[in-house]
């Protein structure tokens, strides 16, 4: 059986989450998790962000594989 | 005629003063070269840009090049480090430059005491061999990346929010990534808060400013590994960094201006609001379709553009008319240039936030030269 997948969030991500890590239940490809991941955190709809597994920036839906660490990564604009 | 030592201090002196950076193994005096001749264009003068200068002045940027059209505040003095008390309401692209002025002879400045915008972008970075956006807000970001795209520039990013700071080196050599890799959707300004409401601590800037600089440099010299096509996060609260793999998204390089002549008429405060500006072609692509399309311009600007199902709200009527667009879902704005029909475009966003809201790039102009 499938693992968990291990979440890192950041900025406005955590903020929202509510915590810098989070483990869920396994889901298959990034946009169940995506979708999962606002039904839990409605306010995260309100942000945008991008998403990385095992440290590389995905640009489309993707598979997840076992055990994976999930990166939600929000801009920053101050400077 | 021989020249006398005591007429070429200054040469001595700068080979003084970068000693210790010569001496590295690998750098060297080849390296200093690189730097003395290199030309740095800093975008904005703040808490990312203060450290930046101090450490690239001091590193022997050949020229720097300081945009900042903002001036200094009370409150900026927590990481602001170049500016003190005294220089309350200067402009911080002047103040910054004059810190320097008395510290080094050997640097060329240039200050640009204005924001940066589309009319002036390409101007101002043309000149220079690197860009680092040290700003402080989307539209700008957006702005910087796509000039650098467009112009073939090399851009240090950074950029922070409350306890974390971002970095990255983009468009560095063929296929390199840029910020639309890393974000693909442009955030409205809403969206994310920045230092002055959220507030952060001087030494977060301090630190992502340090490292932009220490890209700057590995950038210009060919010294180490530059944060090509990576991004390095930073916590200041957990000390802990994180970074993640970026590769090229053609989707996300579509949004992009495809010209120089496109991004002079592009509106990117409007464009981060989620105004989508489309081509004729792509806009014709859903004619026929449950589409408004409207005609902002006033009565009497040529050629009159006829066709059914045309809407014709001159952009001084839109206000009083909105309510003619309540019932369609998709609406496609055009005017003479393509400036208005943005402007509309927003004034809809703004009343209608759930609708698909298209601007047409280049308007009527854009269709006469297809």
């Amino acid at each position: 059986m499938p693992n968990n997948i291990h979440i890192k969030a950041f900025g406005m991500v955590a903020e929202k989450i509510g915590s810098t890590d989070l483990t869920l239940d396994y889901f298959r490809d990034s946009d169940a998790l995506l979708e999962a991941l606002q039904a839990k955190f409605p306010e995260l709809k309100s942000v945008k962000f991008s998403l990385a597994i095992n440290r590389k920036m995905i640009s489309r839906k993707q598979e997840i594989p076992e055990d994976a660490e999930i990166a939600l990564l929000p801009p920053f604009s101050g400077g | 005629m021989p020249r006398l030592p005591c007429c070429h201090p200054f040469q001595e002196d700068k080979m003084n003063r970068f000693e210790r950076q010569v001496i590295l193994p690998g750098f060297g005096t080849e390296a200093q070269h690189k730097l003395q001749d290199a030309k740095v264009l800093l975008i904005g003068a703040g808490g990312l840009g203060c450290p930046i200068l101090l450490y690239l002045a001091a590193a022997g940027v050949g020229k720097i090049g300081v945009v900042d059209g903002d001036s200094v505040a009370l409150s900026n003095l927590n990481r602001q480090v170049l500016f003190g008390e005294k220089d309350l309401g200067k402009n911080k692209a002047e103040t910054a430059v004059r810190y320097f002025q008395d510290k080094y002879r050997d640097i060329r400045w240039e200050i640009f005491p204005d924001f940066i915008s589309v009319e002036n972008a390409q101007e101002l970075i043309s000149d220079y061999d690197l860009v680092i956006d040290g700003s402080d807000n989307f539209p700008t970001r957006y702005m910087v990346n796509d000039a650098c795209v467009l112009l073939g520039k090399p851009l240090v990013f950074g950029a922070i929010y409350q306890h974390e700071g971002q970095v990255s080196v983009f468009n560095l050599g063929e296929n390199s990534c840029n910020y639309r890799d890393l974000y693909p959707k442009m955030p409205s300004a809403s969206e994310v808060p920045n230092c002055s409401e959220t507030g952060v601590l001087g030494v977060l800037p301090g630190i992502i400013g340090n490292l932009m600089a220490l890209e700057a440099i590995k950038v210009l010299t060919g010294f180490g590994n530059p944060l090509k096509d990576r991004v390095l996060f930073f916590n200041s609260l957990s000390s802990q960094t994180y970074e993640v793999e970026i590769s090229p998204n053609p989707d996300s390089r579509l949004a992009m201006p495809g010209s120089l002549t496109g991004f002079e008429i592009m509106d990117y405060e409007l464009a981060c609001e989620g105004i989508k500006q489309l081509t004729w072609s792509e806009a014709m692509g859903k004619m026929g379709m449950e589409v408004a399309f409207v005609d902002v311009r006033e009565p009497g600007e040529m050629p009159p553009l006829e066709c059914t199902g045309l809407l014709k709200i001159p952009m001084s009527d839109l206000p009083a008319r909105l309510s003619l667009l309540e019932n369609s879902d998709e609406i496609l704005f055009f005017c003479q240039s393509g400036i208005r029909s943005q402007k509309a475009a927003q004034q809809l966003k703004n009343e209608f936030p759930e609708k698909r809201i298209y601007s047409i790039k280049g308007g009527i102009n854009a269709l006469k030269t297809q």
